[in-house]
């Protein structure tokens, strides 16, 4: 075998050439016969067969280099000739090429075609049965999570030694004091922005004072807790999910039950019991950011001084309107991390389904935050706070 | 071996040296490998067998060294270059790192669009044949990597890497994760491939018997260098750990099995030459 250099091929193209003599094809071929080049000749050399040959020679002398999409090409020209009755012949092979021929013509196996996609209309009507009959699974599931979460939390507060007060304390600092200052920022920013649109609108009417009423019933009632919920699921229970689902997927969760650890008692309710702890606190933060932000915005674009806005907040709400905000905190701290713990329980063995799992839950969470704020509200509307 | 030693050389790494913060994982390594030979990369846990394999590939940046693949200097690379010498290697990681969201067929196909323009029905008949060279069931075509077992994600792992006819392919533990039967046939499969498309083979392994069955030369790290050798030679030196390594049960296990005439008989024919003779490996661009 002649060896050249390390260098490939140095041919840039890949031909043939053919002419018939007597009724016999001779086909040469030269150039590299390879993936890179055999594209711009593979149409063409199907155009081979015309009337009137009864055998054929391929001349395989000049070729230069061959792979398998080069080969490949000759095999099936030589196949498709074959179909029609003409004999080939191959001259001038070198060992290797024919290895090559001989591999792939053993090789050449049709995979079946990929299933053509459905009607559209019966894809779209099946994706919508399929997701609603998982969507009523994954809250029949999320009911059953909630029912054995409830049990074991009474158990816990029944046998306060269960309590693993490290991993409480850890979480609780984890989801509510590492929270403060992205909570404190955006309640301060909010409290602004109510303030300026407020102040804006209550100018026309000559009403500037009842932007403090607005700042406060919106900073207390609405949007103080409802900023922090969704904070913290985006920032505390999508980490549940992925600490837990990460601990999943390393076996670790099995690897606890083999030893008698309940995950439930380790996992679960340090989080869950620690979130809902924290989160009323979190909420009473976020709404003295909100009023100091509605104040600066009162002081800064009314002329308002921080004494009168405090007059005038004291007559436009009562205390209930600060605890309608702060009632709402434990229950949606405990669904935040009722989630959270529940997608990371259900993940998968793979690190694909840590972030879908993740994602679910950070949506779920929010979609579950919202729809019980609007229940929060009619509830209150009816018992008249 | 003779001819196999007049062999160009296709990789040349010298004086390498890698390292991680202050941990240096390679000194002043010097590595090559000659064209047409498999070349196995053993060592201890952490000898940084693997950073040796993703600094070639350019998946590691050198602290200092020099890496020659085809008789260039990586380093110094434009990108088309970079890209065209991507063309000609091909890498199986360790669990295939075949593209979840592809099937088989599209993961085989996605070098080849990106190299090449070749039409739709002719990307399909290579990929036909790719899927049937690796020993993957046709139906396998349309199933996606979470659908298959671990030796069949590695195999259509390996069609992915031979999809552009790699001229040299990099193999991340191949046999690690499959049983016996599977990891045996998969060397069986190298050693195939190696033969008809005239393949480089550089693998990372810990299986002794892939050792012994397809590797021509083996390098050992050991102290942040390589010892290269057919495995005969290295049982001569007097390293400790060589010794422990060839010559521990499982070394002995595997040289025996080796050398067991109806272990031998489970090999494609083209293995029975190989250690003394390697004419028959074949090289594409040589003539």
């Amino acid at each position: 075998m002649a060896l050249t250099g390390v260098e490939a091929s140095t041919a840039d193209r890949c031909s043939f050439s053919s002419e018939t003599l007597q009724g016999r094809l001779v086909v040469a071929f030269s150039g590299a016969w390879t993936i890179g080049f055999v594209g711009t000749v593979s149409q063409e050399i199907r155009n081979l067969k015309s009337d009137g040959i009864t055998s054929a020679v391929f001349d395989l002398a000049d070729i230069s280099g061959l792979d398998t999409a080069g080969a490949w090409v000759i095999v099936r020209t030589i196949s498709e000739l074959s179909a029609e009755g003409i004999d080939v012949e191959l001259q001038k092979a070198s060992e290797t090429s024919k290895i090559l021929l001989n591999t792939v013509t053993k090789n050449h196996v049709e995979c079946p075609p990929a299933a053509p996609p459905d009607n559209f209309l019966v894809e779209v009507l099946h994706h919508l049965g399929v997701e609603t009959y998982e969507f009523c699974k994954a809250g029949r599931d999320l009911l059953n999570f909630l029912g054995y979460a409830t049990i074991v939390l009474g158990r816990t507060i029944i046998q306060p030694r269960r309590i693993r007060v490290v991993a409480l304390v850890s979480q609780m600092e984890q989801s509510g004091l590492n929270a403060l200052p992205i909570v404190g920022l955006i309640s301060f920013l909010v409290g602004v922005v109510l303030a300026y649109q407020g102040a804006d609108q209550l100018a026309k009417f000559g009403a500037q004072i009842y932007t403090v009423n607005l700042v406060a019933v919106g900073v207390l009632r609405e949007m103080g807790i409802l900023l922090t919920a969704i904070i913290v699921a985006g920032r505390s229970g999508s980490a549940y999910t992925a600490q837990i689902g990460t601990m999943k997927v390393n076996e670790e969760i099995d690897a606890m039950e083999t030893i008698g650890l309940d995950p439930m008692d380790v996992l679960v309710m340090p989080r869950l019991i620690g979130l809902v702890l924290v989160m009323p606190l979190l909420t009473f933060y976020a709404d003295m950011m909100g009023l100091l932000g509605g104040a600066i915005m009162s002081y800064v674009s009314l002329d308002i001084s921080f004494a009168q806005f405090g007059t005038q907040l004291k007559a436009a709400i009562g205390v209930n309107s600060f605890w309608v905000g702060i009632i709402k905190a434990p229950v949606f701290a405990f669904i935040i991390a009722l989630v959270g713990c529940y997608e990371g329980l259900r993940v998968s063995r793979s690190a694909e389904s840590v972030g879908k799992q993740t994602t679910r839950a950070v949506v779920e969470a929010i979609f579950l935050v919202i729809l019980l704020d609007a229940l929060f509200s009619v509830l209150f509307s009816i018992i008249g706070i | 071996m003779t001819l196999k030693d007049e062999q160009p050389t296709v990789i040349d790494v010298s004086r390498l040296r890698s390292k991680f913060g202050t941990q240096v994982v390679h000194d002043q390594l010097d590595f090559s490998v000659r064209r047409g030979e498999v070349m196995g990369i053993v060592g201890g846990s952490g000898s940084g067998k693997s950073v040796l394999l993703r600094t070639i590939i350019g998946l590691n940046r050198p602290s200092s060294g020099r890496i020659e693949v085809f008789g260039k200097d990586t380093s110094t690379l434009s990108n088309d270059e970079t890209r065209a010498l991507q063309a000609r290697w091909g890498v199986l990681f360790q669990d295939g790192a075949l593209f979840s969201s592809l099937t088989v067929a599209q993961n085989i196909e996605a070098p080849i669009k990106e190299h090449t323009r070749l039409t739709k029905s002719l990307r399909q008949e290579l990929i036909e044949i790719k899927i049937s060279m690796v020993g993957l069931p046709p139906d396998a075509a349309n199933k996606y990597p979470s659908e298959l077992s671990g030796g069949m994600r590695k195999r259509a792992g390996l069609a992915r890497a031979l999809a552009l006819d790699a001229e040299i392919v990099f193999l991340d533990e191949p046999t690690a994760g499959l049983d016996p039967i599977g990891a045996s046939k998969f060397d069986d499969l190298i050693r195939e491939l190696q033969a008809t498309l005239g393949l480089t083979v550089v693998m990372v392994t810990h299986d002794l018997d892939s050792l012994y069955a397809i590797c021509d030369r083996v390098s050992v790290l050991l102290d942040k260098r390589v010892k290269v050798g057919t495995i005969a030679e290295l049982i001569r030196e007097p390293d400790p750990w060589i010794d422990e390594y060839f010559k521990g049960p499982r070394g002995r296990a595997a040289e025996a099995a080796k050398t067991r005439p109806a272990a031998a008989g489970t090999l494609p024919p083209t293995d029975e030459s190989t250690g003394t003779d390697t004419t028959t490996s074949p090289n594409r661009s040589v003539r």
